[in-house]
């Protein structure tokens, strides 16, 4: 079997004001059939994608945000969130989504897949990785 | 290209999905599976109502392999396993299922 690879997928761009969140979204849903290592990153306004409590309606665009709450069915599960950004745009954790998933290697536990690093330390997850897309 | 239930078209494209996923009835769930061949019995309609459940929760029609893992998580390994799924809808449990659902084409099915 071939090695498997680690894969980052990198959103700095807000949800609904261009197509890229929701392309990227679909890109590693797709990906994530490959048994590769997944992980995404947010950072810049990449970090709006993952808030709570989205309403679409009025720019009538589907609220996509939800989709994040799956990736944990596709074994997707380290989301990393830039500490900065957060603070830069007057966010904290708690304004984003509750995102958990089931760890199968000790019993089926519930556990959060929102990492929170700092600017360093996302430097340190990029430097780590085999392939970095940008979106 | 639309189906016709007892009247009432509702548009579909090249490949059978519905274009307007707010036009899905239970009727409709039966044209639909008449069109795939298939012998609607209760098991199929319970993977129908999961999948509708599953997009109305997380607004994705799943990749048959998380359908499959989620059915077994739900439903047990004797319903949620790739033999059995693929007896009920032998063209694809997630392409076919979603079809019937009224759902669009799963993503990462390809």
């Amino acid at each position: 079997m071939s090695k498997v690879k680690k894969f980052l997928y990198v959103n700095r761009k807000a949800p609904y004001g261009t197509i890229y969140a929701q392309e990227a979204l679909e890109v590693v849903l797709i990906g994530a059939a490959f048994d590769q290592d997944v992980s995404l990153a947010f950072l810049d306004d990449g970090v709006f994608q993952l808030t709570k409590g989205q309403d679409t309606k009025e720019a009538g665009l589907k609220n996509f945000s939800p989709t994040f709450r799956a990736l944990g069915d596709y074994e997707v599960t380290k989301l990393y969130v830039e500490q900065e950004s957060l603070d830069e745009r007057g966010l904290t954790l708690d304004d984003l989504q509750d995102i958990q998933y089931e760890d199968e290697d000790d019993d089926y536990a519930e556990k959060p897949s929102i990492i929170v690093v700092s600017r360093a330390g996302m430097a340190d997850v990029m430097a780590d990785q085999d392939v970095v897309l940008s979106f | 290209m639309a189906y016709d239930v007892n009247g009432t078209t509702v548009e579909h494209d090249e490949e059978g999905y519905i274009t307007n996923l707010s036009e899905w009835t239970k009727e409709l769930a039966d044209v639909i599976s008449k069109a795939e061949d298939i012998d609607m019995g209760e098991e199929h309609w319970a993977v129908v109502n999961f999948l509708r459940d599953y997009y109305e929760e997380y607004q994705i029609a799943p990749a048959v392999r998380v359908l499959i893992k989620s059915i077994k998580k739900s439903m047990g390994p004797e319903v949620g396993n790739n033999k059995y799924m693929y007896e009920l809808f032998p063209y694809g449990p997630a392409k076919q299922a979603c079809k019937i659902a009224g759902l669009p084409k799963p993503t990462g099915c390809v």
